[in-house]
């Protein structure tokens, strides 16, 4: 069976891709748990760079900058699902566009 | 072999991915990021990542996405009444995202000077080497991110606890 190799840039170009989906359903959804889950896929997606690089120059400082990356994302969706938590109970909605108190 | 996995799990990823912000019940949200982390953990493996990959699936698609839905379901958040009712703003970064992509995809499959990743061509990601690395070059960002972790449990007791006015 033959091999090709995957040239690494098809790496690159996936991670590129799964960033701006993200970003757009960080702009374009109103939904703040849905919104939080846009954050969780692009840090995904840099963690896919950050493996990638690492296998460009045999290095394993790549890996060790994603394991901090998702440290740092779980100690993020603690904090923030509690202050979702914390929204919800004082004004009952998931929706951004009526959480606007330091707007006006 | 590395190629058709390639192909398969990245399509996954980006049909997750889509899918994710595309369904308008949280829960089958949360469903599809869990598809996307799951593929990328196989792109991981196939990287010779065999730690991250195996990290991604315990942090990742276990605990944070189990305290995603343990949130949804405590919240008993349903189906969106207007899940699109973006402002005017919002709904023009779409067409200017997807143009981003178009360009960051023609960019990067252009670039020059990049490895081709064969499965197994790289050994330097599994436990003993990153246990290395961490205990000895970034012993310090390791001893902070425990702090963090520390600050983040705290913060969230205290954020949870009681109403906030």
């Amino acid at each position: 069976m033959p091999n090709p190799p995957v040239p690494l840039n098809y790496y690159l170009a996936l991670s590129a891709v799964l960033f701006l989906i993200g970003a757009a359903g960080f702009v374009l959804r109103r939904n703040i748990i849905t919104i939080f889950m846009s954050i969780e896929l692009m840090l995904n997606a840099v963690n896919l760079s950050f493996v990638a690089f690492s296998y460009q120059f045999g290095k394993v400082d790549g890996h060790i900058f994603s394991f901090f990356v998702m440290v740092v994302a779980a100690a993020e969706a603690a904090v923030g699902l509690a202050i979702i938590l914390t929204v919800f109970k004082n004004r009952s909605t998931l929706t951004i566009d009526e959480v606007s108190s330091l707007k006006n | 072999m590395d190629l058709i996995l390639f192909i398969i799990f990245g399509m996954f990823a980006v049909a997750s991915a889509l899918a994710l912000i595309f369904q308008t019940h949280p829960v089958n949200s949360a469903l599809s990021l869990i598809g996307v982390m799951v593929s990328l953990a196989v792109l991981y493996l196939l990287l010779g990542a065999e730690f991250i990959a195996a990290a991604q699936l315990v942090v990742y698609a276990g605990a944070i996405m189990v305290l995603f839905l343990f949130v949804i379901m405590l919240l008993n958040a349903g189906e969106e009444r207007n899940p699109w009712k973006a402002p005017i703003m919002a709904r023009l970064a779409a067409p200017v995202l997807l143009w981003l992509a178009g360009c960051a995809v023609y960019v990067i499959l252009g670039l020059p000077g990049y490895k081709s990743v064969s499965f197994g061509a790289f050994t330097g990601g599994g436990p003993k080497e990153i246990g290395m690395a961490i205990f000895t070059k970034y012993l310090l960002p390791f001893e902070v991110t425990s702090v963090l972790i520390l600050i983040a449990i705290v913060g969230a007791m205290v954020l949870a606890r009681k109403e906030i006015d």
